[in-house]
């Protein structure tokens, strides 16, 4: 994992600064500042209620945070500032350069059209007018998230948990983006399932060499995955600094409860 | 203009009213495609058999304008003689069935077959505005997606008519591109008519009651019917021609004509079908072609 970051190119694909958001009175999250380089994977640990969410959806653009800054490095623009892009430049980012895999797969998904059409809808949504071509893509994903390709047709109602969030998957990594957000891939996920959807994401990241931003409540994910992390409470960032080092040295009382709370089997 | 009915204004509705629409048709025709919303108001029939279109007519029509009302292409429907008796009575305009005399039609379901010329106008009754309503159930986000050209959703309904049935199934309301830019519902015109839309020489004006929008496609304006590369736009065929006039290239009705399986297909343009036969009946007396599997059936 330390390779990657050892051959990290020196400018960040995100840069963010002091950002916080507040929910009329009730602080969301305040003064996060923290850059993600290309090929990193960031986990954003802490508990329910900790505004690891918020602070996702700021990152994401869902969300109009009202403090600080967030600057994207784009390959069409170059150096984007967020909170002064405008709203089509920032939809034509989501579609392009970026994935969100929600929690829930249903969120996410189309329900309503086949799993094909649920890979195929980026491809379309950039251009891609070729049916057969279309086609062919969609069953390459299928292929790479491990779903059978006779399912294609199929729609994800009919799928299991795990199935929906491999799709889910597929569908934001086929026009290749370059950051994907993540809330909590594995949720509601049970462990078997939940392993082999880890193995995937860890294969898919180094394929790709993807940056994610991974919102978990889950250490053991976070541990797997991430190669650095920042653990959140009551809205603040109380601790950052390498998985392994937080993990297994915790300095912040809260970081070291989080940590001993741990199930060990 | 004794014979127009009293207490009401010209075409029913009141001059405001006629002024706000005719202001929504205006900006519908500056920017083609896009749906204006304008204070629909209730109109003496009920929704789904032709408001929108009903009060778009009352608002572009005059007293020397010749009205001409189409249902699924027959000028002898409920819904036909209805609003045509309705504009006689409250505009006292001459109403006609023939497509060419007509300086107004209003339509629902079809586009005559014989081609618009200059000067007149076809109003459609359009039951359901937004093409991306099938994807996406919030207005607010459709807008936003016209707003933005973000129309991949709708290459996802064809996508998956060619997944489901081998070929792009959507037979009617097919969707439409026009000026490059807004994609548009045609309402639920057969996909055989919309290649008619494209430059046409006519004036097209749109009108939903319900959902309260007015659009346009002004006279000579690009309109293309949305397909892939590799399954290209095709309109419907039939191995048929009609059985009154022999016309092997109108969009035809199924006619069921007895319980034993007896059927026949027709024009479903009677204008059209009524016109081809009386020309032939000049040239050859008694004129009517009876298809000859209708004859062996026998």
């Amino acid at each position: 994992m330390n390779a990657a970051l050892a051959i990290a190119p020196a400018s960040p694909l995100l840069e963010v600064r002091g950002v916080g958001h507040f929910y009329g009175n009730r602080l969301g999250c305040q003064e996060v500042s923290f850059d993600l380089y290309p090929g990193e994977v960031l986990g954003i640990v802490g508990e329910s209620g900790s505004g690891k969410t918020t602070l996702l959806s700021c990152l994401a653009g869902r969300l109009d945070f009202a403090e600080g800054r967030i600057r994207y490095d784009s390959r069409s623009d170059g150096l984007v500032d967020l909170a002064t892009l405008s709203e089509a430049k920032r939809r034509v980012l989501m579609r392009t350069e970026w994935g969100i895999v929600h929690q829930n797969p249903r969120d996410g998904l189309r329900m309503g059209v086949s799993a094909g059409a649920n890979i195929g809808e980026r491809l379309m949504a950039v251009g891609q007018r070729h049916f057969g071509k279309i086609r062919a893509a969609a069953g390459d994903w299928l292929a790479q998230v491990e779903i059978a390709a006779d399912r294609m047709d199929d729609l994800p109602m009919s799928f299991s948990g795990g199935m929906q969030q491999r799709l889910q998957i597929a569908r934001n990594l086929v026009t290749g983006p370059r950051l994907v957000f993540m809330d909590e891939p594995t949720g509601g996920l049970d462990v078997s399932v939940q392993a082999r959807l880890l193995d995937l994401l860890r294969r898919l990241v180094a394929d790709m060499s993807l940056s994610v931003i991974l919102v978990t409540h889950d250490l053991a994910v976070a541990r797997l995955l991430a190669h650095r992390l920042m653990v959140m409470k009551g809205g603040h960032v109380v601790e950052s600094g390498l998985t392994d080092q937080v993990l297994d040295d915790p300095h912040h009382p809260y970081t070291q409860l989080l940590v001993s709370s741990m199930l060990q089997v | 203009m004794s014979d127009i009915l009293g207490g009401y204004n010209f075409a029913y509705l009141d001059e405001q009213t006629k002024r706000m629409i005719r202001r929504a048709i205006l900006k519908a025709v500056a920017v083609p495609g896009y749906q204006v919303p304008f204070a629909g108001r209730e109109m003496p029939l009920p929704y789904g058999w032709g408001t929108g279109g009903i009060q778009v007519t009352a608002s572009v029509i005059s007293a020397d304008d010749v009205l001409k009302v189409i249902d699924q292409g027959a000028d002898d429907t409920t819904n036909a003689v209805s609003i045509r008796r309705f504009f006689a009575k409250t505009a006292g305009v001459r109403t006609t069935t023939k497509t060419a005399e007509a300086t107004l039609i209003q339509t629902r379901h079809r586009i005559p077959e014989r081609r618009l010329t200059e000067g007149q106008i076809i109003v459609y009754q359009v039951p359901n505005p937004e093409p991306l309503r099938w994807m996406e159930p919030r207005e607010s986000e459709t807008r936003k997606m016209h707003a933005l050209l973000e129309y991949g959703a709708m290459h996802v309904k064809l996508y998956e008519d060619i997944v489901h049935f081998g070929r792009i199934a959507t037979s009617y309301d097919y969707p439409v591109r026009v000026n490059g830019r807004y994609i548009m519902a045609p309402s639920p015109i057969p996909k055989f008519d919309n290649p008619k839309m494209d430059g046409m020489p006519a004036l097209q004006l749109f009108g939903a009651g319900r959902e309260k929008r007015i659009y346009a496609v002004p006279p000579y304006t690009r309109v293309e019917s949305l397909d892939f590369e590799d399954y290209p736009f095709e309109v419907q065929r039939w191995d048929q021609s009609c059985a009154l006039c022999g016309a092997t290239d109108s969009y035809l009705d199924e006619v069921i004509t007895d319980d034993r399986g007896g059927r026949m297909f027709v024009c479903s343009d009677t204008d059209h079908c009524s016109e081809r036969r009386a020309a032939s009946d000049e040239a050859e007396g008694d004129g009517i072609r009876r298809p000859v599997e209708e004859e062996a059936a026998e």
